[in-house]
């Protein structure tokens, strides 16, 4: 069994200790009145340009990312570099969406994209089905944070059995509640700043010191197997693994701006012009992620797989344990401290802001819509708090309770599902065309649909699309949000002809999309 | 009222550069290959790395073009 590791130990729990009392004395940074929803659920619309650039970027790029995208190149090689394209084909949706829809929320005092689709299509049904879908879709990805804190906290050497194992899970749990609850989004946007500091650090320390210590560039590539080097070559009448890469590039960036926490962080931003500029600065942390993914490969190359002392973490989890194990061998007790600080730190930056905007979401859209039509300000704000607990504690005992390959599953669901809120959403922003209720059935079509695809295929992302004896591997989300839309696209005449009350009344007018 | 692109929402011949960066990163056969080798590094990874940066600039440019 690994010993504790006392030194990294040390600086690990200093460093967490510092972010709990950033965490709530961030009560008090830029303050409002927090019994405001938009005070404590969008830190009042008031982060400039830079502060944006940390809290999204911290929200974005998590923990999970940082531990499975290596996981996967350490296991499946050159796909897992889909990251990269990825991350660069998300800002110009950023640059050229996301303004627009700020700007409207600011204007009618949105704060969740069901409020906005709310007020666009006045149809509350299909914002309960935005709400839900993104209630739904963020409740794995917190848990997937909680994996992240559980892998550096088996790297440090504290282990156990039955519920005692468990322990440091709950206190890092029970510290994120408390100062969430008490702060709101300035807890995550105060300690969003420590933790990608912490983690910079570590990528470029990573990035210089290891390939030194391995020989270089050329030995490390070396020392993977050539098939893992390159995305396999399409064989005839198929478009292969060149398919499914772009494809899942694509789909996930469509549906990155739809989550719920995403939104939050981006609705947090003083103005249009500081989510223009973070879509030219969030980069920053594209080009990280590409060096982290690489890092599967240094793993592979310092061969942690087959060290004794790297056995039981391996045996206990998997390949998300590639990242830690090489951090471990390759720098002093001291750095691996500040390292595995910067990923548990990083886990509670986005699972306290998905904690937020999945209760702003259960607030605004269906509490205020479907039981309480007139609470006070307070009674709003209260209410979201409390929801925030709640959904913590439903991913803290989800993961203690249920194997990881679910949450995993789960969240490759949520993808597929949330890109389905793209037309009331993004394309709600440039246009009314849409029929209300068209909208609500296509999202069911791509919901049934998507989910139906990735059950036949064993819950993987790509569907191997057979037409014409051509077969086109692609990711599920994007072939089942172009069937959506066909459907939203045909059905809007019929059910507007058919529509025999009057046309719900669109509460936000053209200018309001601009500044 | 007139000034400037971004800010009416109209159409800007500037956002070409980002179908350019779609183009260059969503087609694999361009840079699935092992060489040219750049420090070592297969083609494959540095050219995604590289277009990182290349797209933060484009961005960055259109930016400044389209501003009021």
């Amino acid at each position: 069994m690994q010993e504790i590791n006392w030194i990294a130990l040390s600086v690990f729990v200093l460093l967490f200790g510092l972010i709990t009392w950033l965490g709530f004395a961030a009560a008090n940074w830029r303050k409002g009145d927090l019994d405001l929803l938009h005070e404590w659920g969008l830190g009042g619309r008031r982060f400039g340009t830079v502060v944006t650039w940390f809290l999204v970027g911290g929200d974005v790029y998590t923990a999970y990312t940082f531990i499975a995208v290596p996981a996967l190149a350490f296991g499946a090689g050159a796909v897992a570099f889909f990251a990269v394209p990825y991350t660069i084909v998300i800002y110009p949706f950023l640059f050229l969406v996301f303004p627009r829809l700020w700007n409207v929320c600011r204007k009618h005092g949105y704060i969740t994209s069901g409020d906005f689709v709310r007020g666009r299509f006045g149809n509350r049904w299909l914002a309960l089905a935005i709400a839900l879908t993104g209630i739904i879709a963020t409740m794995p990805y917190i848990a997937l944070q909680l994996v992240g804190i559980q892998v550096v906290v088996g790297a440090l050497g504290i282990s156990g059995t039955g519920l005692g194992a468990d322990l440091p899970l709950v206190i890092a749990f029970g510290v994120l509640a408390a100062f969430t609850y008490s702060s709101g989004l300035r807890a995550p946007a105060s300690i969003a700043i420590v933790k990608d500091i912490l983690i910079y650090v570590t990528a470029f320390a990573a990035i210089i010191v290891i390939p030194i210590e391995l020989g270089g560039f050329g030995k490390i590539f070396a020392a993977v197997p050539p098939e893992k080097l390159l995305l396999a070559v399409p064989g005839p009448n198929t478009t292969g693994a060149y398919g499914s890469y772009a494809t899942l590039a694509l789909g996930s960036a469509l549906a990155l701006f739809l989550y719920p926490h995403s939104l939050t962080g981006i609705l947090s931003a003083s103005s249009g012009h500081a989510i223009r500029r973070n879509a030219a600065m969030l980069p920053g942390y594209s080009f990280m992620l590409g060096l982290l993914a690489l890092f599967g490969f240094f793993a592979i190359a310092a061969g942690v797989a087959h060290l004794p002392e790297y056995a039981a973490g391996f045996k206990q989890f998997g390949n998300n344990f590639a990242v830690p194990a090489l951090l471990l061998h390759s720098f002093p007790s001291w750095f691996v401290g500040i390292a595995f600080a910067a990923i548990g730190i990083g886990a509670l930056v986005p699972a306290a802001i998905m904690s937020i905007a999945a209760a702003n979401l259960y607030t605004r859209n269906i509490h205020r819509e479907f039981i309480n039509r007139n609470p006070s300000d307070r009674q709003e704000s209260q209410n979201a708090k409390w929801v925030s607990l709640i959904v913590k504690l439903g991913a803290l005992v989800f993961i203690i309770f249920v194997p990881t390959q679910y949450a995993i599953q789960l969240q490759l669901l949520g993808g597929i599902w949330i890109i389905q809120t793209l037309p009331s959403v993004m394309l709600g922003v440039y246009t009314r065309w849409f029929n209300d209720w068209a909208l609500l059935l296509g999202w069911a079509a791509g919901i049934f649909a998507g989910t139906a695809m990735a059950v036949a295929v064993n819950l993987k992302p790509a569907y191997p699309l057979a037409l014409g004896g051509h077969t086109f591997p692609g990711y599920i989300a994007v072939y089942t949000v172009l069937l959506n839309l066909v459907l939203v696209v045909v059905l809007t005449p019929l059910f507007n002809a058919l529509r025999t009350r009057r046309v719900p009344l669109d509460q936000t007018a053209a200018a309001d999309y601009f500044a | 009222m007139n000034n400037g692109d971004a800010r009416s929402g109209r159409w800007s011949w500037w956002y070409l550069l980002f179908v350019v960066q779609f183009v260059a990163v969503l087609w694999p056969p361009f840079y699935n290959s092992l060489e040219p080798r750049w420090m070592g590094i297969p083609f494959f990874y540095w050219y995604q790395m590289l277009w990182v940066i290349i797209s933060a600039v484009f961005t960055a440019v259109i930016y400044l073009a389209t501003r009021d």
